[in-house]
């Protein structure tokens, strides 16, 4: 519940007394650290935020955060937290999850848990491996990626975490690499602050099982010129010198650079998260260069609370039950004597 | 039956029984259901015991006339205290000859058929796998069989109604043969016309129609040379009050919707549909006007496992199932019970394994819901065993699942939970207190794991209260801070303290009682929903003069009431009868192993029959 006297906090109210037991250099430092630094900016009540996870590394989270929290069961996450923020729709409910965790065994949770658009945040690390079960292929590992149970390459073709997102009707879609806490601090006060279900797929490198499998894309001095950072309302600029961008073409994005065959920055795409049609979210979800991050989605729709809460006010206005001895005693009854 | 001496005619004197069963058979599509609840609810109101059992096919619509999409409903009826649905059908009333194909086997020679003669067609009977017609070659004259051209008289009666369609016509003809019954058994056809009034309000030419029909039906049996006597049965001695008919799990939904009230908490069911189950989930969503929050979810993980969130924020968490469901929640009410919170699992059992009798009766899940989790995870199991009492178990389940901060595994089957019979109206202030473990107030050094010293149940600090922030999780806990541990000795702590809490809720409730025989020679034991066939069949046997046999049913599974070993103690054999191969008696035999156990069992996806129970007692004694 967004209260106006809530408490100034800072990421230290946020850090529970639990020793970090993640691999030195992993990016989930950098995603503890940042959603630590986040909530203080959200202006809500400590004791109504909670951190919802099923197994994995990612799934540690909730240890490491002092506010309420579960560690729950392999890939149920979604079922858990939809049923936290039903009961208590006053509560931030948070998913913290992985690639495995979410599309492998909770698949199914994953895309209904989009589908019904119940305003929780779902957090996804993604590292295209299984790293607690040390280095098995993932949903998101890629064909030929030799792993501890593919020794001879990869063969099943991977899921594009966004892709399946928009498939299942998500609102809110974000994406962001694990090296780059400020910008992954303000994604998630704004996926916060999205009224429905938001997802944020972090691309977070696993040190030991699967490192760099994002470095070509983040690492510091190629991340300018490999990602389009998207802002909504601004042109689709990205680069070292903020010369290259996006424009429609026939049915595909094309790169252009500002200043090359008459281009200016007028010509470019301007992003528009806020538009109900995903057409052109989808062709951002799925470019490879420059790959899309930023909020890429945000399009705000009726949660399925509003709609509950809407049926259940009108029943109880129209209803003759007010005790559930009205219901025993109503319809048919007899006496005996 | 009397003769009058003068005239030599005979009179229609009705003759008063005091109990009858009475089966209606016909198509899917013949409104069986309907007729039966008529009769049902007629004789409800005018005073006698009832109890009823729907027979149906799994298939929606089966084929016309063919044998697996025979539907049936059959009410026992009584002026003495009836409580089972009966074994021997007085009365079949058959719309077809796919109905008579499967169901005379229930009818005892000398009993009466109705059957619809237009209905015997030879398409029909090729259907029911008749090579020659039963009612011409004889086969059926042990019975007394009334012939009756039901499709053509409802038809005549109809012809001067206007607005009706051919299949308006054909579908009302069930009101024909509950019209003749009502007049059999002298009942009025007030209650089944008002019923119409109200259900057909907007249709009047529909509520002409079955009024006509159904008048049609009572008068044509008054008239009829062919039923020359009448039964009645009179009212039966109920304790006195407000009753309903109630089904089991209507019952159900609404003990779940008083134990909110009672606790002052909200109603939260997760749940995913699945036969015979999901008539709760029907039940419970209709009353938003309470609060009642039913999430339909994508599967029945997802179904237990949105209860648990509910749970940890505070509601009272319900999740209902059958069998096939409550294997795949089983890893859910694992954590459930690790982290110690208080969540309802309703399992109304149906045949196993695997997909098995989807819509017949057994109560094979015992040992599942007993140990079918991993690891050590004890939960409390408890049973309903009558349509009425599943209001009252419900209720109990929801209790010392908020009392005592553990899962509870209310365990109902088929048989009662599609079963109806009169209930005892209770109201809300009638009802037991429960006290819910909710603390608000921020202590000194509290840790989540703090227990009641009495009943080792820790404190339920719900998400929002401030101050209380922490965590709860699959892996194992310390005793005393709830971090994760991994200390071998702390593991073995751990798991013995959870025995300990569930095996302490035997101070929470009621003393194990006998009927019929406190002490003598045989203990007949069951449990859940076989209730209503043991006391029927105890009961005849003590009548029989064998007053040395008692009943001790269980309603409370894990933990057994305290006082188990010593009623076992007091009887020189005891016999344990169950719908499997021997499920309870293996639990039995594991924690009073001192005792010899005789085993019923029966798995046929039917209930017990009483004279299967007799032969067996009599065996014993």
């Amino acid at each position: 519940m967004e209260t106006t006297a809530v408490k100034k906090y800072t990421f230290k109210d946020f850090t529970s007394d639990q020793e970090v037991r993640w691999c030195p250099g992993c990016d989930d430092y950098v995603i503890l650290r940042s959603m630590q630094k986040a909530l203080p900016e959200m202006g809500i009540a400590k004791e109504n935020a909670v951190f919802i996870s099923g197994i994995g590394c990612s799934s540690r989270f909730p240890y490491y955060m002092d506010t309420y929290g579960m560690h729950s069961i392999h890939g149920r996450a979604p079922g858990i937290a939809s049923g936290v923020k039903l009961a208590n729709p006053d509560l931030s409910v948070w998913v913290m999850t992985g690639d495995g965790d979410s599309m492998a065994i909770g698949g199914n949770h994953f895309i209904h848990v989009l589908r019904r658009n119940i305003d929780l945040n779902i957090v996804m690390f993604n590292n295209e491996i299984y790293g607690l079960t040390k280095g098995q292929f993932s949903p998101t590992s890629l064909i030929g990626q030799k792993t501890k149970s593919s020794p001879y390459g990869n063969t099943q073709p991977p899921f594009s975490p966004g892709e399946l997102a928009l498939g299942a009707n998500a609102r809110f879609f974000a994406r962001i690499g694990g090296n780059n806490p400020k910008a992954m601090t303000q994604i998630f006060i704004d996926a916060h602050k999205f009224k429905g279900t938001s997802l944020v797929e972090v691309l977070q490198n696993c040190v030991i099982f699967n490192d760099g499998c994002f470095a070509n894309v983040t690492d510091k001095d190629v991340k300018e010129d490999k990602q389009i950072y998207l802002e909504h309302g601004k042109p689709m600029i990205f680069g070292k010198n903020s010369d290259k961008g996006l424009v429609l073409k026939g049915l595909k994005l094309e790169v252009v650079t500002i200043g090359e065959n008459g281009i200016t920055q007028e010509d470019l795409l301007v992003h528009n998260a806020k538009e109900q049609d995903k057409t052109l979210h989808q062709m951002l979800v799925r470019l490879e260069y420059p790959l899309a991050t930023g909020i890429i989605r945000s399009f705000e729709d009726v949660t399925l609370e509003e709609r509950e809460d809407y049926l259940t006010a009108q029943v109880k206005a129209n209803s003759k039950f007010k005790k559930t001895d009205d219901l025993f005693f109503s319809g048919e009854t007899y006496q005996v004597k | 039956m009397i003769t009058n001496t003068e005239t030599g005619k005979v009179e229609l004197q009705p003759e008063v029984l005091e109990a009858v069963v009475v089966r209606f058979v016909g198509d899917s599509g013949d409104g069986m259901q309907l007729t039966g609840t008529q009769f049902t609810d007629t004789s409800a109101m005018f005073g006698n015991d009832i109890a009823t059992f729907p027979n149906y096919p799994s298939e929606i619509r089966a084929p016309q006339g063919s044998l697996y999409g025979v539907s049936g409903f059959q009410v026992h009826i009584g002026s003495v205290e009836v409580s089972t649905p009966g074994d021997d059908v007085d009365l079949l009333v058959a719309m077809n000859p796919a109905g008579l194909k499967t169901n005379l086997y229930a009818v005892k020679p000398g009993h009466t058929i109705i059957v619809d003669t237009d209905s015997f067609t030879k398409k029909n009977l090729e259907k029911a796998e008749y090579k020659t017609n039963p009612l011409e070659d004889g086969s059926l004259e042990n019975y007394r069989v009334i012939e009756v051209a039901m499709s053509s008289l409802t038809k005549e009666a109809l012809k001067d109604v206007e607005g009706l369609d051919n299949k308006s016509i054909t579908r009302s003809k069930n009101m024909f043969s509950l019209g003749m019954i009502y007049w059999m058994y002298n009942r009025s056809t007030d209650h089944s016309v008002e019923f119409f009034n109200k259900k057909f309000k907007s249709k009047p030419e529909l509520i002409e129609a079955n009024t006509k029909v159904l008048n049609a039906g009572f008068y044509y049996a008054e008239t009829l040379e062919l039923i020359p006597n009448s039964y009645t049965i009179s009212p039966a001695k109920l304790a006195a009050g407000t009753y309903r008919i109630i089904m089991g799990n209507a019952a159900t939904a609404w003990g779940l919707l008083a134990a909110a009230e009672k606790s002052g908490l909200e109603l939260f069911l997760g749940s995913y549909p699945i036969t015979p189950a999901t008539d709760i989930l029907h039940e419970l969503v209709k009353h938003k006007h309470f609060g009642v929050k039913a999430f339909q979810a994508e599967d029945e993980i997802a179904g237990v496992t949105s209860a648990i969130g509910a749970s940890f924020a505070g509601d009272l968490a319900i999740t209902t199932t059958s069998g096939p469901g409550l294997a795949l929640k089983g890893e859910a009410i694992g954590l459930a019970m690790i982290i110690e919170l208080p969540l309802v699992i309703i399992n109304v059992q149906r045949g196993g394994p695997s997909t098995g009798l989807p819509t017949k009766t057994e109560q094979s899940d015992l040992l599942q819901a007993m140990y079918g989790r991993n690891g050590e995870s004890p939960v409390i199991v408890i049973a309903a065993s009558t349509p009425g009492n599943c209001f009252d178990f419900a209720y109990e389940a929801a209790r010392l699942a908020l009392e005592h901060m553990t899962p509870v595994i209310l365990l109902t089957d088929g048989y009662i939970a599609n079963g109806s019979a009169p209930w005892k109206i209770q109201t809300v202030a009638d009802m037991p207190e429960i006290k819910n473990r909710k603390i608000t107030e921020v202590k000194e050094n509290w840790h989540p794991y703090n227990r009641d010293e009495k009943t080792l149940t820790r404190d339920w600090a719900i998400p929002g209260t401030p101050g209380l922030e922490h965590r709860v999780g699959g892996l194992e806990k310390d005793s005393v801070t709830g971090n994760v541990s991994y200390v071998p000795e702390n593991h073995e702590k751990m798991t013995h303290t959870r025995a300990e809490k569930i095996r302490l809720v035997q101070n929470n409730i009621p003393d194990l009682k006998t009927e019929f025989a406190d002490s003598g020679d045989l203990l007949v034991i069951g449990w859940g929903g076989t209730y209503g066939s043991l006391h029927s069949a105890v009961k005849q046997i003590n009548d029989e003069g064998y007053k040395k046999i008692g009943l001790a049913h269980f309603n409370y599974i894990n933990p057994m009431p305290k006082n188990t070993e010593e009623v076992l103690s007091r009887f020189k054999k005891i016999i344990v009868c169950e719908l499997n191969s021997g499920q309870f008696a293996s639990i039995l035999r594991i924690n009073h192993s001192k005792f010899e156990f005789f085993q019923h069992n029966k798995i046929q996806g039917l209930p017990f029959s009483n004279d299967e129970l007799i032969e067996q007692f009599k065996k014993l004694v």
